[in-house]
C-alpha cells in the first residue's frame, strides 16, 4: 500500500504512514487528484526530521469518508518535481514547503512567499523587497491597497493592475500578521495555553478552530468525549456560523451602499453573538471549547434561551433576506459579479463556503463528519452560478439550515450525567488528522506525537489558505470599484492565513 | 441678497437634515441636525497638513472650489427678487464657475499623485461632464418658454397655468435633483458613506485635505446641496409674496433633504459602469423638457 487511510480524528501510530521515495509519492498524489473530484487535499505539510524534511500529505475521500495519509522524506537542498503541474490546487502548499525549508519545486509556476515566517529559509526574503507582478503597458496602471485596510480590519496588501476601470489583475501579498502560532504550539507546555492559542488563530472562528484543537488533543490522548460535549460543540460550531454570516450580509449590504440591510442585518446579529456571552461570558465564544471537559454545560435554561433569540430573529430575518434578494438595485451588484465557475473552484482546491457557491459540494459536515454530525445527517447547500449573490444568497441557506438543525437538535439533547473520562497525557508517536467545517469551511489540524508524548509538529490549516486565490481570480474583469463587495463576500482570513 | 442669506442659512442644516433621515429610516436615532455643522466648525480651527509631493495647486484648490460655490449662489434669484448679480445669460456663468470649481478640485486630486485620487478624479470629471447637456437642455428649454435669459427673468415669468407648465415643472425638478446627486457625489451614483476608496469618487478626492481645507470642502457640499434646493424652490415660488415666498423656500428645501435621505436610504449605488447610462437618461428627460416647450410654443406644424 502506498498510504494509510484514516478516519477524521482517528490517531494512529506515526510509523504505520507509508514513507515513499518522493517521485511514487508524487505520483501517488497526482494520481489522486486527477482521478476524481471525490479528492481533494486537505494538508501537505513538511517538518524538519533528523536533518531532513519529512513531507506529509492529506488526501481527503468524500465518498469513503475517510483521508488518506502518505509521507516521503526528502532534503532541503533537493530539487524536486513539482505537483503543481498536475493539479494546481498543491500550488500554496509547495509554495508554503519552499518558503519553510527551501525546497525547489520545479516547473512550479510561481514560488511566491505565502507568510514570511520567522524561521525561514531565506532571511533575505523581506515583504519590503518583494518583486511584484508588473506588466509593461502604457494603457495599463498599477493601484496598491493596503496593508492597512480601509475599514481597518486586518492587513493585507492588494496590488491590481488595471485598464480603467477594469481589473486585468490582482495581486494578493500576505503576511502581515505572521505570529508563528505553529511554533508557539510546540513551544507552550499548558494545555490551557494551548487552547488560548487555539482559539486566536482567527478570531471570527473561535469555535471552528477550538474544536479542531479539542479535537485532535482528544485523540491524541484517546479519550473518547461524551455525547453531551460533542453535543455542544456542534451547537457551537452552528450557532457562530449564523453569527457571522448575518454579519456579512450587513457587511455585503454595507459595500453595496443598501443602508437598510445594513443596519438590520447588523441589529440582527448583535443578539446572536450575545447568547455566547450567556453562554460562556464571551461573545466571540472564547473559553466555551475545552479539550476533555466543558466549564460551562448547556441547560435546559440555555437551550430556553437559544429559542427565545432565535424566535425574535426568524421573523426579521426572513424579511430582511426576501428584501435584499428582491430589490433590483441590489441584484444589479451582485449578479455576475466576481464569478468562480466550477472548474476554476475545482482546479484551484476552494473549500467551504466559496466552493459550495460554485456548486462544488466540499462540506466537512457531509463528507467526514464526526462527534455529533454522524447523527445528523446533514446535507450541504449549494449554489450554482459561483457570483457574489449565489455567496450571498447561500448565507442565507445556510444560516436557515443551521437554525433548523440547532432546533432539531435541542428537541432531545443529551445531558452531562455522566462524569467524563480523565484524559491522559497525549499517546507517543501518534498521528492524528482533524477536520471541521467552521463557517468559512474546511478546518484541518494536523498533530504529530515523538517518543515522549509531546508534540513534536502542529500543522494549522484555515480555509482562507485555499480561497484567497479564488477571490484574486474572481475579480479579472470586474471593475475595480466591484472589488470591495468581491472580497466581502468570500471574507477569508488574515490571520488564518498568516498564522 | 435676500437669497444669499437663506441659502447659507439653509446650508447649515441641510446635511444634518440629510442624515437624520437617513437614520430614521434605518431605525436608529441619529445625530442632532447641527452635527455635520459642528463636525465643520471644528474643523475650521485646525491647521492643514500637506504632503511633500503637493504643490501649489493643492493648497489653493479648496478655496477656489469654496469660492466658485459662492459666487454661483450671487447670481440665485429669490422669486422676483434678483441675485446679488443678475445678467443675461447668468445661468451660463453659474454653469461654469461651478464648474471651474469643479476643475481645480480634480487637479489637486491629481496634485497628490496617489493612484486612488487619479481614479475619482477621472470618474467625478467622466460624471459631471455627462451631467452638463442635461442642465443646459432644460435651462435652455426655460429660457425659451419664457423669453428671457436670466435666472431672476425665467422663474420670475415661468407660471403654473396650464397642465404642460405642471408638467415641465415636475420634470425640471427631477432633472435638477438627479444633477444635484450627481454634482454632490451622492447615492446613487457615489455613497458619501463608504470607507472603501475603491468605490468612491468624491471622497476619494478628498483623501489628502485635512484641517481647514477639508472643513472648506465639506462645507462647500452642503452649500451645493442648498445652491440646487433653491433652484428648485425658484421654480415654484415665482411672484409670491414674502410672507409666503419665505416659509415655501424652507419648506422646499427641506423636503428636499428629506427626499434626498430617503433616496439613499432605500436602494443600493449602482455599480460603476450603469453610472454613465443613467446619467445620459436625464439628459433625454431634458429633452423631453424641450419638444414639450416646443409644443406649447406651436413650433410643431
Amino acid at each position: 500500500m502506498n498510504y494509510i487511510e484514516v478516519n477524521n480524528n482517528q490517531r494512529i501510530s506515526v510509523f504505520s504512514i507509508p514513507v515513499l521515495e518522493y517521485d511514487i509519492f508524487a505520483d501517488v498524489i497526482a494520481n489522486f487528484l486527477t482521478k476524481d473530484i471525490k479528492y481533494h487535499c486537505v494538508n501537505y505539510f513538511g517538518f524538519p526530521e533528523k536533518g531532513n524534511v519529512k513531507l506529509i500529505c492529506c488526501i481527503a475521500d468524500d465518498s469513503k469518508h475517510s483521508i488518506n495519509v502518505l509521507s516521503s522524506i526528502v532534503n532541503s537542498n533537493d530539487k524536486l518535481q513539482s505537483i503543481t503541474t498536475k493539479h494546481f490546487a498543491l500550488h500554496i502548499f509547495e509554495r508554503e514547503i519552499h518558503e519553510n525549508f527551501g525546497i525547489d519545486f520545479i516547473g512550479h509556476p510561481w514560488q511566491k512567499p505565502v507568510r514570511y515566517p520567522f524561521n525561514r529559509a531565506d532571511k533575505n526574503n523581506i515583504i519590503a523587497n518583494y518583486p511584484f507582478y508588473k506588466i509593461e503597458s502604457e494603457e495599463l496602471h498599477e493601484v496598491g491597497v493596503g496593508p492597512i485596510h480601509a475599514g481597518v480590519i486586518e492587513p493585507g496588501h492588494f496590488r491590481f493592475i488595471c485598464n480603467g476601470e477594469q481589473i486585468l489583475h490582482l495581486e494578493i501579498q500576505l503576511g502581515y500578521q505572521h505570529r508563528g502560532i505553529e511554533q508557539l504550539f510546540l513551544e507552550k507546555k499548558n494545555l490551557l495555553q494551548r487552547t488560548t492559542l487555539a482559539e486566536n488563530i482567527a478570531g471570527d472562528t473561535v469555535v471552528g478552530h477550538t474544536v479542531a484543537f479539542a479535537q485532535a488533543w482528544e485523540s491524541l490522548c484517546d479519550f473518547k468525549p461524551s455525547e453531551a460535549l460533542q453535543f455542544e460543540r456542534v451547537l457551537a460550531l452552528e450557532h457562530e456560523r449564523i453569527a457571522i454570516h448575518t454579519g456579512d450580509l450587513s457587511a455585503i449590504c454595507t459595500d453595496i451602499a443598501y443602508q437598510l440591510g445594513s443596519s438590520v442585518f447588523g441589529r440582527l446579529r448583535t443578539p446572536i453573538i450575545n447568547y455566547f456571552q450567556q453562554w460562556c461570558g464571551n461573545r466571540l465564544a472564547k473559553s466555551l471549547i475545552r479539550a476533555g471537559k466543558t466549564n460551562f454545560p448547556f441547560s435546559e435554561q440555555l437551550a430556553e434561551k437559544w429559542f427565545e433569540v432565535i424566535n425574535a430573529y426568524k421573523p426579521d430575518f426572513k424579511e430582511m433576506s426576501s428584501e435584499i434578494f428582491d430589490m433590483p438595485s441590489v441584484l444589479a451588484r451582485l449578479e455576475k459579479t466576481g464569478t468562480v465557475s466550477t472548474e476554476t473552484a475545482t482546479s484551484i482546491g476552494t473549500v467551504g463556503m466559496t466552493a459550495r457557491a460554485s456548486n462544488l459540494n466540499r462540506d466537512i459536515r457531509f463528507s467526514h463528519p464526526a462527534g455529533f454530525y454522524q447523527k445528523l445527517n446533514y446535507q450541504p447547500i449549494l449554489g450554482k452560478t459561483g457570483d457574489v449573490h449565489a455567496r450571498a444568497k447561500l448565507r442565507m441557506g445556510e444560516i436557515n439550515a443551521s437554525i433548523e438543525l440547532i432546533t432539531k437538535m435541542l428537541d432531545k439533547f443529551p445531558k452531562h450525567d455522566i462524569k467524563e473520562n480523565v484524559m491522559e497525557s497525549p499517546l507517543a508517536d501518534s498521528f492524528v488528522v482533524s477536520l471541521v467545517e467552521g463557517w468559512r469551511g474546511e478546518i484541518c489540524h494536523c498533530a504529530i506525537t515523538d517518543e515522549n508524548g509531546e508534540l513534536k509538529m502542529y500543522k494549522i490549516k484555515d480555509p482562507s489558505l485555499h480561497n484567497w486565490l479564488a477571490l484574486a481570480l474572481s475579480v479579472r474583469n470586474n471593475e475595480i470599484s466591484d472589488f470591495p463587495i468581491c472580497n466581502k463576500s468570500f471574507n477569508l482570513s488574515y490571520c488564518g492565513n498568516d498564522l | 441678497m435676500l437669497s444669499f442669506v437663506l441659502i447659507i442659512l439653509v446650508s447649515f442644516v441641510f446635511t444634518g437634515i440629510v442624515i437624520r433621515t437617513k437614520s430614521l429610516a434605518s431605525g436608529r436615532k441619529g445625530p442632532g441636525v447641527f452635527q455635520p455643522m459642528k463636525d465643520i466648525l471644528r474643523l475650521f480651527k485646525k491647521g492643514a497638513v500637506y504632503s511633500e509631493t503637493t504643490s501649489i495647486i493643492f493648497q489653493i484648490a479648496p478655496s477656489i472650489y469654496f469660492a466658485s460655490i459662492i459666487m454661483a449662489i450671487l447670481v440665485l434669484p429669490f422669486g422676483h427678487y434678483k441675485g446679488i448679480i443678475s445678467f443675461s445669460y447668468d445661468f451660463v456663468f453659474f454653469a461654469y464657475v461651478l464648474a471651474m470649481g469643479k476643475f481645480f478640485n480634480i487637479i489637486s486630486a491629481l496634485d497628490t499623485g496617489s493612484s486612488f485620487e487619479g481614479m475619482g478624479a477621472s470618474r467625478e470629471a467622466l460624471f459631471s461632464m455627462l451631467a452638463e447637456p442635461a442642465f443646459f437642455i432644460l435651462m435652455g428649454s426655460l429660457a425659451l418658454l419664457t423669453g428671457h435669459t436670466s435666472f431672476q427673468e425665467i422663474f420670475m415669468t415661468f407660471h403654473f397655468g396650464s397642465y404642460t407648465s405642471y408638467a415641465i415643472g415636475t420634470l425640471a425638478t427631477f432633472v435638477l435633483i438627479i444633477i444635484c446627486m450627481i454634482e454632490n457625489s451622492r447615492m446613487p451614483i457615489d455613497d458619501p458613506k463608504t470607507h472603501l476608496e475603491l468605490t468612491m469618487m468624491h471622497e476619494v478626492m478628498i483623501l489628502d485635505n485635512s484641517g481647514f481645507d477639508l472643513g472648506l470642502i465639506l462645507h462647500g457640499t452642503n452649500m451645493k446641496f442648498a445652491l440646487y434646493g433653491a433652484l428648485i424652490a425658484n421654480l415654484f415660488m415665482g411672484n409670491l409674496p414674502l410672507y409666503y415666498s419665505i416659509p415655501l423656500f424652507i419648506f422646499i428645501q427641506s423636503l428636499f433633504a428629506v427626499v434626498v435621505g430617503l433616496l439613499e436610504s432605500f436602494s443600493a449605488r449602482f455599480r460603476m459602469s450603469h453610472n454613465a447610462q443613467f446619467i445620459l437618461v436625464l439628459s433625454s428627460v431634458s429633452l423631453l423638457v424641450f419638444f414639450s416647450v416646443l409644443m406649447v410654443m406651436g413650433k410643431f406644424n
